[in-house]
């Protein structure tokens, strides 16, 4: 299936990157190619098959709700490109 | 005590000279840095030394070795693939959004390692996010093989495999999500093994696939991968996925003895997509096995072909949801001046992820979004379901599947970059065994015109064991995996 540049610039949209337009032609032509691979999947009759998420069918363990690891939010804000008085920085986002 | 002495010595050797203090850690971890040092301008495998820290932890290994202490790995050196979160030290993933980024954790494989007694002497270079198989995507530039300096190492784990060859740690950590320990192991001549999908914690470990990404082992010989696996291996509350399984003494199970052993050879897996001269090798090596008292049995993995379609949907739709974090909010790469929360988003992830990351997450948006996920997403983990049944009904007959890891040798720089699914094909043999979660190993084969050669040997799930002895009995009974390029200190 082909996609054209239209389509890639929704996808691109949704995945919040930026294509310039001199890059989108051959953006495109690159993810059709790997499209065009994963097509094959068309081939082979899938009906009744359980999807397969975790290798094992693992599901999830669950724990006693107890503290087991204690506040790094300092630690971890130390990583904040923009930050101010513990909270993170963003533009503007409200009139 | 020569260089070339410490830098061929397996894990238990170097255990004895140090527990004998025939050599300390200081002396070993400044005999690494040396090579590091000398070579990586050629290699470019190390993008972040820790050499102060490496001499520190290495003082205290000594003393606990001079107390008649430690266990087999302390005070030996060590190098991470740069996607181990390592606290205070920063971890890149190969990529400019985290060129900076300083955790504030250890990984679990990390702790482990440490709480062992290893050594770390640094970071490794690697594909970006573990996406590419010639470590030719990093931000930091490519990693070169030290076998033939103008050939690829094969990735994601590159500069690992590149490292341990090159001889500047023992031991080096890798991470596999389709192919990424196997190949490059493969194309750099070493001992690297995958372990079963849940064996060994991902906490820490940035994510790539969520469903696919396990850590493992690279080195010199399969026993120093059985030392090291114990090490790294078990439960961990961290990681809901983590297995609840018992973790034996890799190490100590090792006793060469194969007489019996069922090893499968999937027709499918020498296909035309194979080098003819690969085949006579992987050839070789199976009936040295053969001649240890295996038993080779023709098998069929009949959905072989559909990995890499299956793969390349699941991959990267788990990408594009993990990679979602990156966000220039909280941590990585934030654009200069955004004028709105929008524009942040659109140029932080813009400027901070190369192209095939790129490429990759838009592949697995396109295949979550609405509309294509029933015929993108769903489809290839059915066909996932199908892909690990094959192997599942195999196993009832055989105890190991055997095949090449990687259809050619190293190839030249450059010559695949500019067509993804050109290099997409390298990964055909490896890809399926992280699908269906099971553990796989490369062991080197020989070579071809001086470039290695590497045999795969997979496992059923959790039976890291066999195919450790597997490749143990093969490493004794030829000495594939004791020839060194020539570079460095190996130079003759």
């Amino acid at each position: 299936m082909s996609v054209t540049p239209e389509d890639i610039e929704k996808v691109a949209l949704l995945a919040r990157l930026s294509i310039s337009e001199s890059e989108l032609p051959e953006v495109t032509e690159r993810f059709s190619k790997v499209l065009d691979l994963v097509d094959e999947l068309n081939t082979i009759n899938t009906d009744g098959v359980i999807p397969m998420s975790n290798p094992h069918d693992m599901t999830q363990r669950l724990r006693a709700d107890t503290v087991t690891s204690h506040n790094t939010r300092e630690a971890l804000m130390a990583s904040a490109p923009a930050q101010d008085n513990g909270y993170f920085l963003v533009p503007k986002v409200i009139d | 005590m020569p260089d070339s002495d410490v830098l061929n010595a397996s894990v238990s050797e170097l255990h004895r000279m140090l527990s004998t203090r025939a050599i300390s850690s200081e002396e070993l971890v400044s005999t690494y840095l040396g090579q590091i040092e000398a070579g990586n301008d050629a290699l470019n495998a190390v993008i972040t030394l820790c050499r102060d820290q490496a001499l520190i932890d290495a003082r205290k290994a000594d003393q606990i070795l001079s107390r008649g202490e430690g266990n087999p790995l302390t005070g030996i050196p060590l190098l991470h693939k740069d996607i181990f979160c390592t606290q205070g030290v920063r971890t890149t993933c190969g990529s400019h959004m985290l060129e900076t980024f300083e955790p504030a954790y250890d990984a679990t494989v990390v702790t482990k390692l440490k709480t062992a007694g290893t050594v770390t002497l640094g970071k490794c270079n690697m594909d970006e996010f573990a996406m590419g198989s010639s470590n030719e995507t990093s931000f930091f530039g490519a990693v070169k093989n030290p076998w033939d300096l103008d050939c690829v190492p094969g990735g994601s784990s590159g500069g690992s495999a590149a490292a341990l060859a090159a001889g500047f740690a023992p031991l080096v950590t890798g991470t596999d999500t389709g192919g990424s320990i196997r190949q490059p192991a493969s194309l750099c001549g070493i001992t690297g093994l995958k372990p079963t999908y849940g064996r060994v914690s991902r906490l820490g470990i940035i994510a790539f696939a969520s469903s696919l990404d396990q850590a493992g082992p690279m080195a010199r010989s399969a026993e120093d991968c059985a030392h090291m696996l114990t090490a790294m291996s078990g439960i961990d509350a961290g990681d809901s996925t983590s297995a609840d399984r018992a973790v034996p003494d890799f190490a100590a199970a090792l006793n060469g003895e194969i007489a019996g052993l069922r090893i499968g050879i999937p027709r499918e897996y020498f296909n035309e997509a194979l080098n003819p001269e690969v085949r006579a090798r992987i050839m070789t090596a199976l009936s040295q096995l053969e001649k240890a008292g295996a038993r080779l049995i023709d098998i069929d993995l009949p959905h072989t072909h559909y990995a890499i379609a299956t793969y390349y949907v699941i991959a990267p739709a788990e990408a594009s949801a993990n990679l979602a974090r990156y966000d220039g909010v909280r941590f990585g790469h934030r654009c200069d001046a955004p004028i709105d929360l929008e524009d942040l988003y659109l140029r932080s992830r813009s400027e901070g992820f190369g192209e095939e990351v790129q490429r990759r997450i838009l592949v697995g948006t396109y295949a979550l979004s609405s509309g294509f996920y029933d015929a993108y997403f769903n489809k290839a983990q059915q066909v996932r379901r199908i892909i690990a049944e094959d192997f599942h009904r195999a196993f009832e007959t055989v105890d190991v599947i055997a095949g090449p890891s990687a259809p050619n040798v190293a190839f030249q720089c450059g010559t695949k970059q500019q067509d993804p699914v050109a290099m997409y094909m390298e990964d055909i043999y490896t890809l399926a065994v992280n699908l269906a979660g099971l553990p796989g190993l490369s062991t080197p084969a020989g070579l071809i015109d001086g470039m290695p050669v590497g045999l795969q040997l997979i496992g059923k799930a959790f039976d890291e064991a066999t195919i450790l002895n597997t490749a143990h009995r093969l490493q004794q009974d030829t000495d594939w995996h004791t020839i060194r390029p020539n570079f460095g200190a190996f130079q003759s």
